[in-house]
């Protein structure tokens, strides 16, 4: 379910590294809890982003949700097809639908999130 | 009292239900000390009959059999029998906001005409379900235009209604919003473009122009825009008398259009209640604060309405939201919505010719204080409009609006305003009655 | 059970009215013009003049008076029963208030016309203002705010005003997790951060949280009362003076004040300043969604900064007086909803002090009663006494996967508006029910009767909640798609609106 390649953060964010460059999603946790989301608002391409800041949020018709970075960077990337087909999120939240791609200024951050299965354990706790 | 339902008998056996003697023992649990102990110092109640009685009094205490020539944001037009007809329904009247989709059709699909119609009327793409009023709509306009373009300053004309301005300035002051005022010129009325240029900076977000301005002049909407548009703020194009919508051709260039739709069937009523609108174009439509109605189907594929896009709003976003607005205007929305069918498109039109020939054929008669194209409304001077007005008062016509009060050097001048209502005997009364009061012999800017 | 409020009758089907359109119609006649007519490009410039209002619709008078009618039958409304939205205060609308609204020197007076001529509109804005004061135990009231949130608002500026003249503005306002949304959006408007404060375990204010959050920074604690529970906060005159001692106030939503009037007055208990919504408590019409009315009441130290301008007496003459340096200046146009101010006085004249007492006494008899019967169904999780609403939550029915959004669309097969559904906040899954003191046993009887039968069904067949409502012209709508692809304006069929079957 929750890929051992990705980091986690307790806010249900996920980032996957590769040659500094991080793709951060929101989890299949936190797809499930919001229920058909409907709107994604996301940064600029150029925007800087911090770690454990909000780069964005993410709406289902009666809630809105904050989405907070897992890492601090550069966003380089943005994932336009979500503001066409928001549903996306609810279909493949860990692939097709990522956020936004960052260009990592701090990669050692990296060690303050969670391991897969760090984070499975924490939702099972919090449920 | 005659809106309480119960009998005594049931009141006893509701009480018996809950274990107690009386109503008064549910509140025991209330401290002592916040207790009312005395009754209200208010008068007992009376019947509808003494109530229909006192009102009547109040309004003969009024200008009830004057004709009248104000206008300055209120405007007297006739307002359709089918308008109350259809208000006056109960499952209009005594319905609550559509958050239950399934048994609020009704007014979903009303309020979806209303969004339609206003974007007709406007030019723009998307109208929300309807503000307070125009005053009010003034600043969420501004609000709403800082957080699209991410800057602060807003420039108002002086041209824009007064009242409106001084509102701006309340929530602006307190959001520490920039809020500056630039002129009008001295000879047409319109907007003084060289101001305008001249205090616009790169932090401005919004310059807010009304057509048909204060002063009735039909204002250069255009030009305005362009110059807000080459430093990156928005335009807010605001309106009053929505009659003039009819013939008008629609502000395009504007970026917000933020109104009043109180000459829309809705009576002058001592200044409310009215329904303001905030129009805009597409891509603003989540800057927008209030009520949406969206169009969506039921779960077996009828077509169907539902309030949307709520996640702007205070319910949900709580401080994030776009404005703290709850309410729309939904029943004085529907007013209009009323008037604008039953005129329909060759209505409205022939109705907004009407009032631009009343207009026309008053100020013929009188000396125009300013030169720019009018709608119906303009102003006039006159050495001593409040003598004038009292003259006037004395034939049983309220004259214009002095504009001294709220523009020092407009005081030898008056706002009038004449609609489909207005009859031309009275307008012939008031001319001969200014002639007869004289033409100021000094210009204040000339 | 059997249903006993409804059985099902046809209902007309009505297209848009751009779909009923058609080149030509009207419903209208414009009187013959006594002037003569202008041409719109010569008095214009023919840049200005639009050629046609594309789309609008045409029709004539009959089509326009069936299409409303028909339109209208597809509300649910006050008149038809019960409708217990909490926190809405939907009561019986008389309907003697609408016809004095229209009298005729009232509803055509111009809020520019002479103060001479105007006498009996400030005379009705004077008697509302007195009967307001002796309602709420204020020393004065403004009735310039438009409806609820615009009075909190108002109030929050007056705050602030207050403040800012005593040299420090502060920077909070503290806003219990039970609040509604408006008051932190109102704060946020106003320019302060907000500051939540948990509600203890009893569903009240947690004075000890209090204490540590009132510091120097913060300008007021807003606090509807009773709370969103319905339940009296029962140490608010000490939280008052809390507050008092830090220097911050004491602001009052007054949604709640159908609960209050005759037996408890907010001024008495330490509040500074409060609005009322003169839709709930005085029952000026909801009209689906407004015009509401919603007069600010102060106590004298915020007197100075109420907005301009104010009644005031002159010999034997009513006076707008503007000559007010502290204002926090204009918060709309003119004097305010004057049509709703009337409505509310009507509503005042024909209860008279005693009957508005009784009123207080029915409305909470009415919740309590309703509390009595459906107690054993439906999970109560703060049981403090309650006053003129009860707040229930789905956990018992939730394990049968149904929830207070599906409990509340199938009271609408059973002829009932629904409750307020998920609020507040603080409790999960919330029934939020206030019946209004116009409710009678027969239709008491009948709701609880329904929300019993109801939770039956829940344990036999949670599937015919949680598809409900199954009686109704429109079933669920799709508030998904409304969202994530929103039509808001009609348009010509290819693009846009199909037409109805």
């Amino acid at each position: 379910m929750y890929p051992e390649n990705f980091r986690y953060t307790k806010e249900h964010e996920w980032v996957l590294v590769e040659a500094g460059i991080g793709t951060i999603g929101i989890t299949d946790h936190a797809q499930q809890e919001l229920g058909d989301i409907v709107y994604v608002d996301l940064p600029k391409v150029g925007a800087a982003v911090d770690q454990g800041k909000s780069l964005g949020s993410v709406e289902s018709v009666k809630a809105v949700s904050d989405v907070y970075s897992p890492v601090s960077g550069e966003v380089i990337e943005v994932n336009h097809a979500l503001s066409e087909a928001p549903e996306k999120l609810n279909q493949d939240p860990h692939g097709d639908a990522w956020l936004v791609k960052v260009r990592l200024t701090a990669p050692g951050e990296i060690s303050n999130l969670l391991s897969a299965a760090e984070y499975q354990s924490y939702i099972g706790a919090e449920k | 009292m005659r809106y309480l339902p119960k009998s005594d008998a049931e009141r006893r056996q509701m009480l018996e239900a809950c274990g107690v003697a009386s109503a008064e023992e549910l509140f025991s649990h209330l401290p002592d000390e916040v207790r009312l102990k005395r009754p209200l110092d208010l008068p007992a109640g009376i019947s509808e009959y003494e109530i229909v009685q006192y009102f009547r009094d109040c309004g003969a205490a009024s200008a009830a059999g004057y004709t009248g020539f104000l206008g300055a944001g209120v405007y007297a037009h006739y307002r359709p029998v089918l308008v109350d007809t259809v208000v006056s329904r109960g499952e209009y009247l005594t319905s609550y906001t559509p958050y239950q989709a399934e048994i609020s059709q009704g007014t979903l699909t009303t309020i979806f005409e209303f969004q339609s119609m206003i974007c007709q009327l406007t030019g723009m793409d998307v109208a929300n379900a309807s503000m307070y009023d125009g005053s009010t709509a003034v600043p969420e306009a501004a609000m709403m235009a800082a957080r699209a373009t991410g800057r602060g300053g807003v420039l108002v004309a002086r041209s824009v209604h007064p009242e409106y301005r001084e509102v701006l300035a309340t929530y602006a002051r307190y959001q520490g919003m920039p809020l500056a005022e630039f002129g009008y010129h001295p000879e047409t009325g319109a907007l003084d473009l060289e101001d305008l240029e001249r205090q616009i900076n790169d932090l401005t977000a919004a310059v807010i122009i009304q057509s048909p301005n204060f002063f009735g002049v039909v204002d250069q909407v255009r030009a305005a825009a362009e110059i807000a548009h080459r430093r990156g703020a928005l335009l807010i194009v605001v309106f009053t008398e929505a009659v003039s919508l009819g013939i008008l051709e629609p502000s395009a260039a504007a970026d917000i259009v933020a109104g009043e739709l109180q000459s829309f069937a809705i009576s002058p009523s001592y200044g409310g209640p009215f329904a303001g609108i905030i129009a805009t174009r597409e891509k603003f439509i989540r800057q927008m604060p209030g009520r949406l109605v969206g169009e969506t189907k039921d779960s077996r594929g009828n077509r169907a309405f539902c309030l949307t896009l709520s996640t702007r709003e205070q319910h949900i976003r709580r401080e994030k939201a776009t404005s703290n607005i709850c309410t729309n205007q939904a029943l004085i929305a529907l007013m209009a919505t009323v008037f604008m069918t039953v005129y329909g498109k060759q209505g409205l039109r022939e109705l907004a010719e009407q009032n631009l020939a009343k207009a026309h054929y008053l100020a013929g008669k009188l000396p125009l204080r300013f030169s720019g194209p009018f709608f119906n409304e303009f102003v006039a001077r006159v050495e001593d409009p409040d003598g004038l007005n009292k003259a006037l008062l004395k034939k049983k016509i309220i004259g214009g609006l002095p504009l001294g009060r709220f523009y020092p050097e407009l005081k030898d001048a008056m706002l009038l305003c004449a609609t489909e209502m207005a009859p031309r005997k009275e307008m012939d009364v008031l001319a001969e009655v200014f002639s007869s009061a004289g033409v100021p012999s000094r210009l204040v800017f000339s | 059970m059997s249903i006993q409020k409804v059985r099902a009758h046809i209902s007309q089907n009505e297209a848009l009215l751009f779909e009923r359109s058609s080149p030509g119609k009207r419903g209208y006649q414009l009187p013959g013009l006594d002037v003569p007519p202008v041409d719109p490009a010569a008095a214009l410039g023919a840049e200005n003049v639009r050629v046609e209002i594309e789309g609008f619709p045409e029709v004539s008078e009959v089509e326009a008076i069936r299409h409303f009618t028909r339109l209208s039958t597809w509300n649910y409304a006050i008149d038809y029963g019960m409708y217990p939205l909490g926190s809405c205060t939907m009561k019986y609308n008389p309907r003697v208030n609408e016809l004095v609204a229209r009298t005729e020197g009232l509803a055509w007076a111009h809020p520019y016309q002479p103060e001479a001529l105007s006498q009996g509109a400030m005379e009705v804005m004077a008697r509302l203002e007195a009967a307001l004061l002796e309602i709420t135990g204020m020393d004065a009231v403004t009735l310039q705010p438009a409806a609820g949130a615009h009075g909190e608002l108002t109030g929050i500026l007056l705050v602030r005003a207050c403040l800012e003249k005593r040299g420090n503005p502060r920077k909070k306002i503290l806003i219990p997790d039970s609040a509604h949304g408006t008051n932190p959006a109102t704060a946020a408007i106003a320019g302060y951060a907000v500051e939540n404060i948990r509600s203890s375990e009893r569903g009240t204010l947690d004075l000890a949280a209090l204490e540590q959050a009132v510091t120097e920074e913060v300008a007021a604690l807003m606090v509807t009362n009773p709370n969103t529970l319905g339940v009296f906060e029962e140490n608010i005159a000490r939280v008052s003076e809390l507050l008092h001692r830090k220097g911050a106030m004491l602001y009052m939503d007054g949604a709640n004040m159908n609960a209050l009037v005759g037996i408890t007055r907010p001024g008495d208990f330490g509040v500074d300043v409060m609005h009322l919504n003169l839709h709930k408590t005085f029952s000026t019409p909801h009209g689906g969604g407004g015009p509401g009315g919603g007069p600010v009441a102060v106590k004298k130290v915020l007197e100075p900064f109420l907005p301009v301008p104010r009644l005031k007496r002159a010999g034997k003459k009513w006076t707008w007086n503007y000559k007010r340096p502290d204002s926090i200046g204009r918060v709309r146009a003119f004097y305010g909803n004057f049509g709703v101010l009337v409505r509310a006085l009507a509503y005042i004249l024909a209860h008279g002090g005693e009957g508005l007492r009784n009123a207080t006494l029915d409305a909470v008899l009415n919740a309590n009663y309703l509390r009595k019967k459906l107690e054993p169904y439906f999970d109560l999780p703060y049981p403090l006494p309650n006053m003129h609403e009860v707040v229930f939550s789905d956990d018992r029915q939730s394990r049968r996967g149904v929830r207070t959004g599906d409990i509340a669309k199938r009271l609408i097969d059973y002829g009932f508006h629904p409750y307020t559904v998920s609020f507040p906040l603080i409790v999960h899954g919330a029934l939020m029910i206030e019946p209004t003191e116009t409710e009678g046993k027969l239709e008491l009887d009948q709701f609880a009767d329904a929300l019993v039968s109801i939770a039956a069904e829940v344990e036999s067949d949670p599937d015919l909640v949680k598809s409900a409502p199954h009686s109704t012209r429109t079933s669920r709508v799709d508030e998904v798609t409304a969202a994530r692809r929103p039509v808001v304006r009609w348009k010509p069929a290819s693009t846009g609106s199909q037409a109805a079957g």
